[in-house]
């Protein structure tokens, strides 16, 4: 059995509301619109339809826009009124590419042909079949003196700058998020100020067809669940990181890696909750790696870790207004950062992969060097400024490379927490002249940073450290026992990012590390 | 108009908005004492200028119990049954 054609209502040129289906009758429904040239061709005959079979047949003329109806109306002298479709709801039921598109219903509202565009040939069949349906003489039309074959034009409901709002509002859209309705008098930005969605800059508005966009940037379903997201136990759905993609200026092609960065935070493992509340004042840290990097645009080169990147930006920035809007964590709230942190409105960048001479971060967690995939580390500051433009070689530089991690929380700090370490280029070049390894790098840096026991107990000059009472129990020999700045070797992450000019590299600083704090997660960006 | 998608776990509601503003007054025009002192005398005031000015606009007055609480539920769908427009009177 033949399918049913979209029943619709829709006012026309007179002012009249007309519906499809009407009891009994069967139908022709043809869609044109102004500017196009083959609908200014077919409108005389689609006239002459109405005029030979319209008392046996409904004829409905639906134009794509009003204006353009009265002047249609006008240049064809048409008897037939035109149905207003500007809001384009009947050409996006009826799914049509182009126009004119021409429909016939049976009594029943089932269609029974269809016709895009203009062939002469067929609209003569086309002209038959309706005076076959009516029971009336074919209509008086001149098909010699019509062109054989013209194209139809697109249909506006397929135009770019409508079809997004169009599939929004259409009633099998995959979005299922509140609306809020702002009113006109209201500024939408200060609006989403107002309400608190927004880390204190403006926000793009997610509007459901600029999150309709977002959504074409992932395969996965709009409801699916990507993460529950503390401190509030959230349920953020596609669509709802979709929203915050969109409102910290995403491009539809940066939402997997959001989703995957998401995925990665919300981990046991990393502790998203210790890592917003503390009043230490941590913050996600982004590092993405594989070919994703190249296909959104991320940078990895100059000036990686700052501004003027969108990719890096948005991609950082919409992690946070998830775990902010979904998760609930707002500073004053369950954030409870003593001085706050500017990671915290993003931090996120790339690897420049091809410019170093170590396996990159992903490739040494266990991914194939094909895979894109998503790093994320709980970090409460940096990047600070590692300088050495003087050491020549591989110990040396490892070696005030340590000095400067010492620093992390407190020179006195031992084994409390892990860090991230953005070597640039120019340090990489001199690290490989002793062909150093990351291992190198690593067992250099806990050499250089390990100091006695005695010297990391409270005193005079500083009260951080063991306590004078504590250490007065341990023996001379446990005294002198030397410990290294982080617990473990894999305390101690490395990747490479920078510009190719300038003997600096970049170091974030942990919070707590461990089991007991926040550990690094990778997660498999989803290849789209 | 302009719609946005709420961006969080939706568990608490939206503010209110301001209604649009249609740029005339026409039909009934509620007037709402709130029962401060001489709040009618500002409100018999405003009667007069709105009488002059928006000719062809119905006025119906009405009060509150007391200024002190919230007007009863009741009042208030009264009021926002049969009326287009609110004027409320605070004074003092």
């Amino acid at each position: 059995m033949n399918p049913l054609l979209p029943a619709f209502s829709l006012r026309d040129t007179e002012g009249a509301d007309r519906s499809f289906p009407t009891a009994a009758r069967p139908a022709l429904i043809a869609f044109v619109k102004e500017d196009c040239p083959t609908c200014g061709i077919v409108l005389p005959l689609l006239d002459a339809f109405a005029r030979a079979y319209g008392d046996a047949l409904d004829v409905f003329l639906v134009g794509q826009t009003r204006d353009g109806n009265a002047r249609m109306m006008q240049r064809h002298r048409l008897a037939s009124p035109l149905l207003d479709d500007s809001g384009l709801k009947v050409s996006f039921a009826y799914d049509i590419d182009m126009v004119p598109a021409v429909f016939v219903a049976d009594r029943d509202g089932r269609e029974i042909e269809r016709r895009m565009g203009f062939d002469r040939g067929e609209w003569q069949t086309l002209d038959a079949s309706l005076a076959a349906l009516a029971g009336r003489a074919r209509a008086p039309i001149d098909w010699n003196a019509l062109p054989e074959w013209r194209p139809g034009c697109g249909s506006l409901s397929v135009d770019p700058r409508y079809a997004d709002r169009l599939r929004a509002e259409a009633e099998n859209s995959p979005l299922r998020a509140r609306k809020i309705e702002i009113a006109p008098d209201d500024d939408e930005v200060e609006f989403m100020f107002d309400q608190g969605f927004t880390d204190g800059l403006p926000v793009v508005p997610p509007t459901p067809e600029r999150v309709i966009r977002m959504l074409a940037g992932t395969r996965r379903d709009p409801q699916s669940l990507v993460a529950v997201v503390p401190p509030n136990m959230g349920e953020a759905t596609v669509e709802k990181v979709a929203i915050n993609a969109v409102m910290a200026g995403c491009k539809p092609e940066y939402l997997p890696v959001v989703i995957a960065a998401l995925e990665a935070v919300c981990t046991d493992a990393f502790n998203v909750h210790g890592v917003m509340a503390t009043t230490m004042g941590a913050s996600p840290v982004v590092v993405v790696n594989g070919p994703i990097r190249h296909r959104i645009g991320m940078n990895m080169k100059i000036g990686a870790l700052g501004q003027g990147a969108r990719a890096n930006a948005a991609i950082g920035r919409a992690l946070r207004l998830v775990i902010r809007n979904i998760g609930g964590a707002r500073p004053g709230g369950t954030e409870r950062s003593t001085l706050g942190n500017p990671m915290k409105f993003t931090m996120c960048f790339a690897e420049w992969e091809e410019r170093s001479h170590w396996p990159p971060l992903h490739v040494e967690r266990g991914f194939a060097p094909t895979d894109s995939v998503v790093t994320v580390y709980g970090m409460t500051g940096g990047p600070s400024l590692i300088v050495d433009q003087t050491s020549r070689t591989a110990a040396q530089l490892a070696g005030s490379i340590a000095q400067c991690m010492e620093s992390i929380h407190h020179p006195k700090a031992h084994m409390m927490s892990d860090a991230l370490l953005v070597v640039s280029p120019e340090h990489v070049d001199t690290l490989h002249t002793q062909q150093y390894t990351k291992a190198d790098l690593r067992r250099r840096i806990q050499e250089v940073t390990s100091r006695p026991l005695r010297e990391l107990v409270s005193d005079e000059r500083s009260g951080v450290g063991m306590s004078q009472e504590r250490a007065k129990t341990l023996s001379a020999e446990a005294l002198d026992r030397r410990m290294p700045k982080f617990a473990s070797d894999d305390m101690i992450h490395i990747v490479v990012a920078g510009s190719e000019a300038g003997k600096f590299s970049g170091l974030f600083h942990g919070w707590v590390g461990g089991e007991i704090g926040s550990q690094p997660v990778s997660r498999l960006i989803d290849p789209n | 108009m302009t719609t946005i998608l709420d961006p969080t776990d939706e568990r608490e509601p939206i503010a209110r908005q301001l209604s649009p503003r249609s740029g005339a007054i026409r039909g009934t025009v509620a007037f709402l004492d709130i029962s401060k002192p001489r709040g009618n005398v500002l409100l018999d005031r405003l009667e007069e200028q709105f009488k002059q000015r928006v000719p062809g606009i119905d006025v119906v007055r009405y009060s509150k119990p007391t200024f002190t609480k919230p007007a009863p539920e009741a009042l208030r769908q009264e009021i926002r049954s049969k009326s287009d427009f609110v004027v409320e009177a605070l004074a003092d």
